[in-house]
């Protein structure tokens, strides 16, 4: 399992859409872990920016300096804020053998089994749910924090709520709500034989 | 002293912040609009005491920043690509007229096509303008370099350009160590400078050069930027004294015994570093050499590590379209041509527009580098990643 210790450089890639905030998501798990005392770097595949299109955002995390500037092809961990793009093909593409994908749905996890065979470990939260009824609005990337922590254990809780009292300026009390609802409702399916 | 979580751009405007600029002039454009609109926050909000002037252009934005300069205020702008293109007539104004401005330069391409992304393309073109250029590779550079770059500037009283790679830097969250502002304070040197302009003191300035004078005063740039390198270093070791962090003109990763080795510049080179850690592990004696001060060309230090090596690759991330070579190319060839003992060399052009340089296609790279000197004669330039 994915601990905080990590020993090794954990790459994570984030899909999303345009206006869901991906990108701040990645930024806010890097911090997150650079508070802990460890290296990270959060960066985007930007492209124009367009609410509703596609968008891809990157976190790496290591207890070493990181030098790599290469996007990432092989993640260890593969997060999905929109829940449409959850039930496409193309979010498990690359997932290393082993690794943990972590959707926004209502399914339960063991609907994706099949789907992503890479996968040990696969979580769904109904992050779109959650953020309408925290925040009144579908902005899925607070709730979806929360679910990751929960399925990864890659940073504390406390820490990714630190980042967002300190980055969000208005209503970070109801992100914070978003992230603590979505760590408690996240449901977990792990592969036998694999724990 | 606090460690954060910062991107690129942040930090650069962190440092125009702690060095407590007088004046910013800017027009947005991406990859760059970040740090303006950052400083323009600390403006707005009290944190910074500076006049913050928006321009309808980047040509109106240097021309300020030079004025200013010439009252003696610290100034600092930021651009990108198309910006700095339209700065061109100024960026020789501003050598000529020795304003030490400080401006950040977040690389990304030239058009056409239209493109947003990263590469060198337009640094590349204001080469000859007369600016010292500092090419960073992490966000921690990014903002030491900065502030290295006031005190470099009004030392020697000649712009500096501090180059960071779009998105790949710029956009980028990585852990950046930020020093007491009373640090800095201490670093970058009290005001007010040199005031050549006032309503007290007026008199025409960027006047007629004829036949008569202008060569002399053209030749007063080539002869700072050429004596600046002595300052660069002193101004960079009191840095690593107060900061604990040196660059000096250039980094060397794995050189001591290397046979072959691969010379970049920007945050690129953290890749290759990657690279030459796999293939060290395979017994390859390979190295990389990246060059952080561009402008002066770190000339002895480049010969001093290159001679005796069997063969080096150098990475392009910029055309010369017609030219012998790519820019980078041309200068570390000539460089080395008085040298008994230079290396073969082999042009790569990688990663233009934003295309990305993977872990495959460096250790590529390296692989050619070995190839052609087993061929013993180098091919003409390979343009990495190129689809045919």
């Amino acid at each position: 399992m994915v601990q905080s210790g990590c020993k090794k450089m954990l790459e994570i890639r984030w899909h999303g859409r345009g206006g869901q905030g991906s990108v701040t998501a990645a930024e806010i798990l890097a911090t997150a872990a650079i508070n802990e005392g460890k290296y990270s770097q959060a960066f985007a595949a930007f492209g124009p920016e367009r609410r509703g299109a596609p968008v891809l955002a990157f976190t790496r995390i290591d207890d070493n300096e990181i030098l790599l500037r290469t996007q990432i092809y092989e993640p260890d961990i593969v997060v999905v804020l929109d829940h449409h793009l959850s039930e496409g093909d193309d979010v498990g593409e690359g997932l290393k053998n082993g690794g943990i994908i972590v959707l926004n749905s209502t399914y339960p996890p063991e609907k994706y089994a099949k789907k992503f065979p890479n996968a040990r470990r696969v979580a769904t939260v109904d992050a779109t749910g959650i953020a309408i009824k925290e925040l009144g609005t579908p902005v899925t990337n607070t709730a979806i924090l929360g679910a990751l922590v929960k399925a990864t254990g890659i940073v504390k809780l406390e820490s990714v709520e630190e980042v967002i009292r300190e980055r969000i300026k208005t209503h970070s009390e109801k992100n914070v709500a978003a992230v603590r609802s979505a760590f408690a409702e996240t449901k977990i399916f792990d592969r036998e034989g694999h724990e | 002293m606090k460690r954060v979580g910062l991107s690129g751009n942040y930090a650069v405007a962190y440092a125009a912040k702690m060095a407590d600029v007088d004046l910013i002039a800017a027009y947005p454009i991406t990859p760059q609009t970040p740090i303006v609109e950052k400083l323009s926050e600390f403006v707005a909000n009290g944190e910074l005491e500076a006049e913050y002037i928006n321009v309808e252009s980047e040509h109106s934005a240097l021309s300020a920043c030079v004025g200013a300069s010439l009252t003696g205020a610290r100034v600092f702008t930021a651009t990108s690509s198309q910006g700095l293109a339209y700065m061109h007539e100024v960026l020789f104004m501003a050598s000529g007229l020795r304003t030490p401005i400080v401006m950040a330069n977040v690389n990304r391409a030239l058009s056409t096509p239209l493109n947003i992304w990263n590469d060198h393309s337009d640094a590349m073109a204001e080469r000859d303008s007369g600016w010292i250029q500092l090419w960073v590779t992490s966000a921690q550079e990014a903002f030491d370099a900065t502030l290295e770059a006031f005190k470099i500037a009004e030392e020697v009283l000649l712009p500096v350009m501090v180059n960071l790679d779009g998105f790949i830097l710029s956009h980028t969250y990585e852990p950046v160590v930020l020093p007491d502002e009373s640090l800095v304070r201490e670093f970058v040197p009290p005001k007010p400078m040199l005031n050549r302009v006032s309503p007290k003191f007026a008199y025409s300035i960027g006047v007629v050069g004829p036949p008569e004078i202008y060569y002399e005063m053209k030749y007063q740039v080539v002869d700072a930027i050429e004596n600046s390198r002595h300052k660069i270093k002193e101004i960079d070791k009191e840095f690593g004294n107060k900061f604990g962090r040196e660059y000096k003109f250039v980094n060397e990763y794995m050189m001591e015994d290397a046979d072959y080795a691969l010379v970049t510049m920007g945050a690129l080179t953290g890749t290759a570093k990657v690279v030459v850690n796999a293939l060290r592990k395979e017994g390859e004696k390979v190295g990389v050499v990246s060059i952080r001060c561009f402008r002066p060309f770190p000339k002895e230090d480049l010969v001093a590590l290159l001679e005796g090596v069997k063969g080096v690759g150098v990475m392009d991330r910029a055309v010369m379209p017609g030219g012998p070579s790519n820019p980078l190319f041309a200068d570390i060839a000539t460089a080395l041509y008085g040298s008994s003992r230079r290396p073969l060399l082999q042009n790569f052009v990688a990663g233009l527009g934003g295309r990305d340089v993977s872990v495959e296609e460096f250790k590529a790279m390296f692989g050619l580098v070995k190839d052609v000197v087993r061929e013993g004669r180098p091919r003409s330039c390979i343009y990495v990643g190129l689809r045919e």
